[in-house]
């Protein structure tokens, strides 16, 4: 972790924060319309102070909003939280290898601060995990120097931006910048064909489902996406076993 | 400024579910000190769920106006979100889509009233 001496005295710490600095506007002002975007849509300060510093995570407290404000079951926010945050789990589980030798605490703090840019950043860096435990060190360090600044950015940004709300009047609609964060998380996750296939039977789903209760039309958009998605993918991969 | 005006049970419940749900999904894999993977399906499936997530939870959000597929061109939310969107494409960074959809919608929304 940050606070630990082994990690931030080691150059590998610095090396990731300097590498790492270029995307801090980035980060910032995606936090700090996240911090507008937490209060315009109905939050208490309080609430949103407390959103900033347990959830971490962008893309599932925006998604999270607009069903809070709509006083959606506490199952359907959650269970959207966990689709939203489904890519997570894929991170952890290619990061395993890297942070097996940690203790067990020390690993799980690190997984949870490690969001998408700190996961693109440090993979981007190391492209495979070592066996060598002078490297394993420096990529720990690394990776604490990585989600130190990340967090940190992300942390003072959203908190000024649940400050700044309230002088910026709602019908403005500032509040829309957080869809366009959400519109940029989106098209950065459309890097194939049928990735784009899966978005766009998503949104036809949710749309044509609208008026089911309980905003259950995202849970069913995201099973119908990826069941279609999964047997389009088989199906294209028999026709061409039987062309061979 | 009170602090805690307007903070009810509920949404603080709901919001340390959410931090539950964040470490949850970023730690799962480092819990475990077993040697395991995946299934396959279940790998190939996860990652359509992100996007799918995203599209359901956003497009409705841009396309729709009180619960009804927009009806009228005239919508800041839709040109605001494609502009953006088109320049994510162009430029791949998430700053400037925010600056050139708010770009767009804001005059429409503000001078327009769309």
């Amino acid at each position: 972790m940050f606070f630990k001496a082994e990690n931030y005295r080691h150059p590998a710490f610095m090396e990731a924060v300097r590498d790492l600095a270029p995307q801090v506007p980035g980060v910032a002002a995606w936090g700090l319309m996240t911090g507008v975007a937490m209060v315009n849509s109905g939050l208490s300060v309080f609430e949103a102070i407390a959103m900033t510093l347990f959830v971490y995570a962008g893309s599932s407290q925006l998604a999270a909003l607009p069903l809070i404000v709509a006083g959606a079951p506490a199952w359907v926010i959650l269970a959207t939280g966990f689709c939203v945050n489904l890519r997570f789990m894929v991170f952890s589980l290619h990061l395993r290898k890297y942070l097996m030798h940690l203790p067990r605490l020390e690993r799980m703090l690190l997984g949870y601060l490690t969001a998408d840019m700190s996961y693109a950043m440090f993979t981007r860096r190391f492209e495979n995990p070592s066996d060598d435990p002078s490297d394993q060190r420096a990529q720990a360090a690394s990776l604490a120097g990585n989600t130190f600044l990340v967090w940190t950015s992300w942390i003072v940004a959203s908190l000024l931006g649940i400050f700044l709300a309230n002088i910026i009047p709602t019908s403005w609609g500032l509040g829309f910048a957080g869809t366009l964060c959400l519109v940029g998380i989106l098209c950065s996750l459309a890097s194939t064909r049928m990735r784009i296939f899966a978005a766009g039977v998503a949104a036809a789903t949710a749309i044509a489902a609208y008026h089911l209760p309980l905003k259950l039309n995202i849970v069913l958009a995201i099973g119908v996406a990826v069941i279609l998605s999964m047997s389009l993918e088989r199906f294209g991969k028999t026709r061409k076993g039987q062309a061979a | 400024m009170n602090l805690m005006e307007g903070t009810d049970v509920w949404t603080l419940a709901v919001i340390i579910g959410l931090a539950g749900v964040t470490v949850l999904t970023r730690s799962l894999f480092f819990f475990s000190s077993e040697e395991w993977s995946l299934p396959d399906w279940a790998q190939r499936g996860l990652q359509y769920a992100p996007i799918a997530a995203m599209a359901a939870v956003v497009l409705p959000e841009v396309l729709m106006q009180q619960g009804q597929f927009l009806h009228t061109w005239m919508d800041a939310r839709w040109m605001g979100a494609a502009v953006g969107a088109a320049v994510y494409f162009w430029r791949r960074d998430v700053l400037l889509t925010i600056v050139a959809g708010m770009l767009a919608y804001l005059p429409l929304h503000l001078v327009m009233g769309w």
